[in-house]
């Protein structure tokens, strides 16, 4: 699902973001990406993501050298990715319901599938009684649930997250820890970027570490060799 | 069975396009609802396009206007020829009913010499002087009104040309310097109100242009949000568009109001001033083409105007 070839991001300036990354992730994983701030998780999700290009090797998603993709074709790219956001990126001027049902607006849902789906995207994070309420009168941990709803209701096949939990108490976070496992359970690529070290041990799943740009640990890269 | 996949090829189409103007239609709408949560401010800019657009427009139909009077006054050039002395009552006369022919002539009147000695015996206060001179010194004269087909200064002026090769002419006059004036002085107004026109549809341009700017920075957020979950620069930049075209939708209907205002008023006092040079003259308003070349004109201008800050600023942001 994701491949990085000898990756490495220089930003302008001769700053090295990440230098000569190696790894592969198939499809229906769930991963851990860790590392002191600034080491270069929020870089790696967004050469994923395509909001930054690689500066030197390769970057495959879902088969797909991101090198390839031409400026035209990102948002294409982009909603075959779900991506959740420490600060959520909700818009506060409209309800919930509209809020999640964006992606599918985008992508030019009719009408009665929008509303089908953004209820069952509501329903898998439990808020689906909130949906014409507004996002600021949501606690924090809602306001996350609202944008991974946001992330999946048009069902990608793999979720980028950043920093998901930043701002939750350790309860919040498990429980939104547990949605994450849901999605990989049904075949969902999931990638984590996140230092909450304590909540990532008591978890299973294959931990990616990186420091100063490097990857310096993988805990399961030899399990996980199958294409 | 390729029948069935064509079918479905088709339905796929037509679902397409209803998709596509389900959506202009709800953006269409969406921005109007947009435009109308700030009402004051939207009235606003409408407001400076509308002055802006109004000027060249009331411009406009005035010159319409002295165009439609001073037509009245092309009938006044007249071209005078002077007979030869040699040539007699009877030629003269021939000559008036040959010249009258002509598809370019409206109205040809006969001054015999007699004739014309004695008005000038009565108009000048010579007579007495006159009475001593032996000979009648004056030519006969016909003059000469050009027809609809000859009613443009160069057609006048080529009629004049044929007459004066007329054996029976001595000399061919057209007195219409004042008219080519006229022509001349219209064609600069003309010209000026072309000039003014495009700086001030610059100026809506540029007005709509930095609304829309101001509107982009405003939604940043929402911006960098619907990068993200892949929105194309299309869907993005639609609801600007539509703002930009309500704006000058609604910037032509107040120009077109303040335009019909403003000649309801002055019609009355140009009337009643017309009536005082005993001419009947109606003003005209705005009609229907000019409308028409008003709206698409400032629905165009408000379009381009967003289309500009469109293509400057929506490229800037960036989700990073």
């Amino acid at each position: 699902m994701i491949r990085f070839t000898h990756a490495s991001k220089r930003y302008p300036g001769g700053h090295d973001a990440l230098t000569d990354v190696n790894f592969h992730m198939p499809p229906g994983q769930m991963a851990f990406l860790t590392g002191h701030s600034g080491a270069g998780k929020s870089t790696l999700l967004k050469l994923i993501a395509l909001l930054e290009r690689t500066s030197r090797g390769q970057v495959f998603v879902n088969g797909q050298n991101t090198a390839k993709v031409p400026r035209r074709r990102i948002p294409y790219f982009r909603r075959e990715i779900g991506i959740i956001f420490q600060d959520h990126q909700l818009l506060f001027d409209r309800t919930v319901f509209d809020n999640v049902a964006l992606p599918l607006i985008i992508a030019g849902y009719p009408h009665r599938e929008i509303g089908r789906r953004v209820r069952a995207a509501l329903d898998k994070v439990s808020l689906l009684g909130k949906e014409k309420v507004y996002p600021i009168t949501l606690s924090g941990g809602e306001q996350q649930r609202v944008g991974i709803a946001r992330a999946v209701v048009n069902k990608p096949a793999l979720l980028l997250a950043d920093e998901p939990t930043g701002n939750l108490d350790p309860a919040l976070s498990r429980e939104i820890m547990a949605i994450f496992t849901e999605f990989s359970q049904v075949g969902v690529t999931v990638l984590i970027a996140s230092h909450d070290l304590a909540l990532i041990e008591s978890l299973p799943n294959r931990v990616l570490e990186l420091k100063n740009g490097k990857l310096v640990a993988d805990s399961g890269d030899d399990s996980e060799q199958v294409a | 069975m390729a029948k069935s996949a064509r079918q479905s090829g088709d339905n796929a189409l037509a679902t397409g396009l209803h998709v596509w103007l389900l959506r202009h239609l709800q953006v269409f709408f969406y921005s109007l609802g947009q435009l109308s949560r700030h009402p004051f401010a939207t009235l606003m800019t409408a407001a400076v396009i509308g002055i802006a657009l109004a000027l060249p427009a009331g411009l406009h139909v005035v010159l319409k206007n002295a165009q439609q009077v001073s037509g009245g006054w092309d009938g006044a050039a007249k071209i005078s020829l002077f007979l030869k002395k040699t040539v007699d009552d009877r030629q003269a006369r021939a000559l008036q009913a040959q010249i009258r022919k002509l598809p370019e002539v409206g109205q040809v009147r006969y001054i015999s010499r007699d004739h014309a000695l004695e008005e000038f015996q009565r108009l000048s206060g010579f007579g007495d002087a006159l009475d001593a001179l032996e000979d009648n010194p004056l030519p006969s004269v016909l003059v000469i009104q050009p027809g609809l087909a000859a009613s443009q200064p160069a057609q006048t002026r080529q009629l004049l040309e044929k007459l004066r090769n007329y054996p029976e002419v001595d000399i061919a006059n057209l007195d219409m310097q004042w008219v080519k004036r006229l022509y001349a002085i219209m064609d600069i107004v003309r010209r000026g109100v072309l000039v003014l026109a495009v700086l001030l549809a610059m100026a809506v341009l540029l007005v709509v242009g930095n609304t829309i700017r101001l509107a982009i920075q405003n939604r940043r957020d929402e911006i960098v949000v619907m990068k993200l979950i892949g929105g194309t620069d299309a869907f993005i930049r639609r609801p600007f568009l539509y703002t930009g075209f309500w704006y000058g939708l609604f910037g032509g209907l107040i120009a077109f109001v303040l335009v019909s205002l403003s000649f309801s008023v002055l019609s009355g006092p140009i009337e009643r001033l017309a009536g005082l040079y005993q001419q009947q003259f109606v003003l005209s308003g705005l009609d229907f083409d000019s409308a028409l070349l008003l709206f698409a004109a400032s629905i165009l201008l408000g379009l381009g105007g967003s289309w500009l800050a469109v293509g400057r600023h929506l490229r800037d942001i960036e989700p990073a």
